[in-house]
C-alpha cells in the first residue's frame, strides 16, 4: 500500500511541475487532468469514497472539458486573426 | 534573477505552511465532533451514508450556501459570455453540420444511459457513496454530449432555467416546511424508515434530488454557453480593422 | 517506520501541490496558465483537508452490515471537501469566462502587457495622469527618432524654454 501512495504522490507532483514549465497549452491541460486522476486514487486509499467520486467526475470530466473548450475558442480566434493578417 | 526570487518565495512559503500545520499528525485525528456523529448519526438521521447525513442533516445550511455560490458563478458566467459579440445567428446555418453518423447516433444512444446512471447515483445518495453533486455532473454531461456530437443543435436554455429554478425553490420550500413542523430549518422530518432501504432517512432523498437536478441543469447551461459562443469577434475601434474583417468575411 | 513514511509522503504531497500552485499564480506570464495553477492549488488544499481526518486502520464512514464495531474515519472533513470541490469548478468556469473576455478586448494573453494597457486605459478614462503616460518629462526614456514633425516640435519646445 505504501508504494501505491508513493507512486500517486510522484505522479501528482510531476504533473504539477509540468503545468508550470511546459510550453504547449494542450500538454498543460492534460497534466492537470493527470493530477486530478492521481488525487482521486489517493482519496480512495484515504477511505473517502464520496470525495473520490466527486473529484473523479468533476476534475477529470467537467474541469478538463471546460478548460479545453476555452482553449479551443482562444485558438480559433487566434487562427482567424493570423489568417486576416496574412490576407492583408 | 526572476528564477532566484521565485525560488526564495517558494521556500519561504513552504516554511510558513510547515510551521502553521506542523501540529497535526497524519493518522491520529482528534475527532471531537466526528466521534459524536459516528455514534449518534445512525439513530438521529437514519442514513447509511454518514457523509450524506453530515452534508444534508447536520450541515444543511452549508449546502444551501454552496448551491447559492454555484448559482452565482453560473449566472455570472452566462452574463459575461453573452456580451461577447457573437455571429451565432449567421453561423447557425453553416454549423448544423453532421460530424458523422456514428458519432451522432451513438451520442443519442448514450443520452438515456447517462441519464439513468445520473438519476441512480442521485437517488441512492444516502445509501452508497454518491449523491446530488456527482449525479448532477453526470446529468450535465448527458446533456452536453449530443451538443458535442452535432454542434449547432443547441440546448433548450429556457427549459433548463425552469428546471433549475423549480429544483432550487423546492429545496428551500422543504426546509421551510420543517420550520412549520416545529423543527429547525432544513431538519429532516419524515420517519426514518428502515436503514438501508431506498425510502429511508426522512427527507434526505428529496433534498438530494432537488440538489442534483439543480446542479445538473446549471452545469449543462454553463457548458452550452461556453460551447455555443461562436466566433469571438474582437471589438475593433479602428475603421481599417472593421473594413478588413468585412473584406475577409465577404471573400 | 511505515506510518512515518506514509505521513511524510501524504503531507509532502499536499504541501508540494499548494506551494507549486501558489508559485505558479505569482510567477507565470500567461493568464491561461495562471488559471491552471489555481486549479492545482485548490487540489492540494482539498487533499490537505481529507488528510486531516484520516485514521490508520479505519474504514470509510458508511454503515454496512459488516461495519458494526469497526473504527471509521472522520466524516466532517469529507463533507467540507465535497462542497469545496464543487465550488472550485464554479470558480474555474467564471475565471475562464473572464479570460475569454480579456482576450476579446486586448487580443493577448501576456499578463505584463495586459497590466500595462489596462492601467493606461483606466487612468486615461478617469482623468489621472499615469506613470506610463507620454505627458510626463522623458527622464530615462529614449527620445523618439527624429522625423519632420518631431524636429519642429523640438524646436518649438526649445523656443519656449
Amino acid at each position: 500500500m505504501t508504494w501505491v501512495i508513493a507512486l500517486m504522490v510522484i505522479i501528482m507532483l510531476a504533473g504539477a511541475i509540468t503545468v508550470l514549465f511546459v510550453e504547449s497549452h494542450v500538454s498543460a491541460i492534460a497534466a492537470t487532468s493527470a493530477v486530478s486522476l492521481a488525487l482521486s486514487v489517493l482519496f480512495v486509499i484515504l477511505q473517502a469514497p464520496d470525495v473520490a467520486m466527486t473529484e473523479a467526475v468533476v476534475g477529470s470530466g467537467l474541469s478538463t472539458v471546460i478548460l479545453a473548450l476555452a482553449l479551443f475558442r482562444i485558438n480559433k480566434n487566434h487562427g482567424k486573426q493570423q489568417s486576416e493578417q496574412n490576407d492583408a | 534573477m526572476r528564477n532566484v526570487s521565485a525560488l526564495v518565495f517558494a521556500s519561504g512559503l513552504a516554511f510558513l505552511l510547515l510551521v502553521i500545520t506542523w501540529q497535526f499528525v497524519v493518522g491520529g485525528a482528534p475527532m471531537l465532533i466526528g466521534e459524536a456523529i459516528l455514534q449518534q448519526g445512525a439513530d438521529e438521521v437514519g442514513a447509511a451514508n454518514l457523509v450524506t447525513s453530515v452534508v444534508l442533516g447536520y450541515r444543511g445550511i452549508d449546502t444551501l450556501g454552496e448551491i447559492a455560490i454555484l448559482f452565482t458563478a453560473s449566472t455570472a458566467t452566462s452574463l459575461v459570455l453573452s456580451s461577447l459579440s457573437t455571429k451565432s445567428s449567421s453561423n447557425k446555418k453553416e454549423s448544423i453540420r453532421d460530424e458523422g453518423t456514428i458519432l451522432a447516433s451513438s451520442a443519442s444512444l448514450f443520452f438515456p444511459l447517462l441519464i439513468t446512471l445520473g438519476m441512480y447515483i442521485i437517488l441512492h445518495g444516502h445509501l452508497t457513496p454518491g449523491g446530488g453533486f456527482q449525479g448532477g455532473v453526470i446529468l450535465a454531461a448527458a446533456f452536453f454530449l449530443p451538443l458535442l456530437a452535432v454542434p449547432g443543435r443547441g440546448v433548450n436554455h429556457s427549459g433548463l432555467a425552469l428546471v433549475e429554478g423549480f429544483a432550487g425553490a423546492s429545496f428551500i420550500v422543504i426546509g421551510i416546511i420543517a420550520l412549520f413542523q416545529g423543527n429547525a430549518f432544513l431538519q429532516p422530518f419524515f420517519s426514518h424508515g428502515e436503514m438501508g432501504s431506498l425510502l429511508s432517512a426522512g427527507t434526505l432523498p428529496l433534498l438530494y434530488t432537488a440538489v442534483g437536478l439543480k446542479v445538473g441543469a446549471e452545469l449543462s447551461g454553463l457548458l452550452a454557453n461556453l460551447a455555443e459562443i461562436g466566433e469571438i469577434v474582437p471589438e475593433s475601434t479602428d475603421l481599417e480593422e472593421s473594413s478588413l474583417q468585412t473584406e475577409s468575411n465577404g471573400s | 517506520m511505515t506510518t512515518d513514511l506514509i505521513h511524510w509522503l501524504l503531507y509532502g504531497g499536499a504541501m508540494g501541490l499548494i506551494v507549486i500552485g501558489i508559485v505558479g499564480v505569482v510567477t507565470l506570464n500567461n493568464i491561461f496558465r495562471i488559471v491552471l495553477a489555481l486549479v492545482i492549488a485548490e487540489a492540494g488544499a482539498n487533499l490537505l483537508l481529507v488528510i486531516a481526518g484520516y485514521r490508520f486502520d479505519a474504514i470509510a464512514p458508511i454503515l454496512t452490515g459488516s461495519s458494526v464495531n469497526q473504527l471509521m474515519v472522520d466524516p466532517v472533513p469529507q463533507a467540507m471537501v465535497l462542497t469545496s470541490i464543487v465550488i472550485g469548478v464554479g470558480i474555474q468556469a467564471l475565471a475562464l469566462a473572464l479570460v475569454l473576455k480579456v482576450y476579446q478586448n486586448y487580443k493577448t494573453l501576456d499578463i505584463r502587457e495586459i497590466h500595462q494597457r489596462l492601467s493606461t486605459d483606466i487612468d486615461s478614462n478617469s482623468g489621472v495622469i499615469s506613470l506610463l503616460s507620454s505627458e510626463q518629462p522623458a527622464g530615462e526614456r529614449p527620445l523618439p527618432e527624429p522625423s519632420a514633425q518631431n524636429e519642429t516640435a523640438q524646436l518649438n519646445q526649445g523656443g519656449d524654454k
